[in-house]
C-alpha cells in the first residue's frame, strides 16, 4: 500500500535470469530522473551503502545498480519498534537515449547515489543557425 | 513496552494508519500534533534498546545535517527534516521518487532518558541517535543476601 505519506521501501524485482548468491532482502531504491540537454541525471538513494560497495553497470542500453549494504541495527530481541528493514539495493533501467557510455560518471555522497549519463553526440540537440541572405 | 506508534509495516496496520490519517487530517490537526498536509511524509524508524541507551535510526538520504532538527522533551525525541523542493530549470523528469518537503516524527519513549547526553550521528544517510538512559532507568544488579 503506497501513498505519498509513507515512505515505503519496496523490495526489487529481481533480476529474471540471475539469482542473488547473497541470501536476505533486497530493495528498490527511490531514484529522480532528470533529462537535460546534454546529459541524463539519475540519483538513486542508496542510504547505508558505502561507495566501494555500490556497483554501477551500462550495458546494451540497460543501467544496472547495485548497493550491498552491511546488517546494521537492532538484534530481534532488543528491537522496540521496527519499520524497516536494512538490506541491499536493485534496480535496473532501459535507457531509450543514445548514452556515451565512455564518460558516465558516478559520485556518492550522504547516501545518494548520482550518475550522469552524457548523451552521445549525435542525439545531442543542435541548434541550427538560419543564415540570412 | 509502549509506543505511540504501531509498526507500519502489517498491512492492517497501514490501513489502520491510513484510516487515522484521513479522518485526524479532516478534522483537525494529526495525531503527531502539526497541522495536515504540511508534513507530506512520515519517515519510519527503528527503535532498539541496549543495556545503557535507547538507540534510533532513520533512513534519511541526501539529508543535511543543517537541515535536521532533533529534540528531546520529556520521553518525546522529535527529529523534524526539511529537504527543499529544488526543481530545476529547463529540465525534464522522467522520474520523481524522493521524497521532498518538510517532515517530521515524534518517537515516544519507553524509558527516561538523560537529554543532555543524546548524541546524533548523520552518516551515509543513516542518522542514529543514541540516547542514554537517565541513572533511575538504568538496570541495576540486586545482590542476593542468604542467613
Amino acid at each position: 500500500m503506497e501513498n505519498e505519506n509513507t515512505v515505503v521501501k519496496t523490495p526489487a524485482e529481481q533480476p529474471a535470469l540471475a539469482e542473488r548468491t547473497r541470501t536476505g532482502c533486497c530493495y528498490r531504491p527511490n531514484v529522480d530522473i532528470l533529462e537535460q540537454n546534454d546529459e541524463l541525471l539519475v540519483m538513486a538513494d542508496v542510504p547505508g551503502a558505502k561507495s566501494d560497495t555500490i556497483d554501477v553497470k551500462f550495458e546494451d542500453g540497460t543501467l544496472e545498480i547495485q548497493a550491498a549494504v552491511a546488517p546494521r541495527g537492532c538484534d530481534d530481541h532488543a528491537c522496540l519498534l521496527r519499520e524497516y528493514n536494512v538490506g541491499d539495493y536493485y534496480r535496473s533501467f532501459q535507457v531509450s537515449e543514445a548514452i556515451d557510455a565512455s564518460k558516465i560518471s558516478a559520485q556518492y555522497a550522504d547516501g545518494v547515489l548520482t550518475l550522469r549519463l552524457p548523451k552521445a553526440e549525435a542525439a545531442k540537440p543542435r541548434k541550427i543557425a538560419v543564415a540570412a541572405k | 513496552m509502549v509506543f505511540g506508534y504501531q509498526p507500519t509495516r502489517h498491512p492492517f496496520h497501514q490501513l489502520r494508519n491510513e484510516v487515522d490519517r484521513l479522518l485526524t487530517g479532516f478534522f483537525g490537526p494529526t495525531a503527531d500534533g502539526f497541522l495536515p498536509g504540511v508534513f507530506r511524509n512520515q519517515p519510519p524508524v527503528n527503535v532498539w534498546e541496549q543495556q545503557d541507551a535507547l538507540k534510533v535510526e532513520m533512513e534519511l538520504p541526501g539529508i543535511k545535517s543543517e537541515q535536521l532538527d532533533i529534540s528531546v522533551a520529556g520521553n518525546e525525541l522529535s527529529i523534524k527534516v526539511n529537504r527543499p523542493d529544488v526543481a530545476q530549470e529547463g529540465v525534464t523528469y522522467h522520474r520523481r521518487e524522493r521524497p521532498v518537503g518538510a517532515f517530521s516524527r515524534i518517537v515516544r519513549l519507553p524509558v527516561e532518558v538523560d537529554a543532555d547526553r543524546v548524541e546524533a550521528d548523520l552518516r551515509d544517510g543513516v542518522l542514529t541517535i543514541t540516547l542514554p538512559k537517565a541513572e533511575s532507568a538504568k538496570p541495576r544488579k540486586i545482590n542476593v543476601t542468604g542467613t
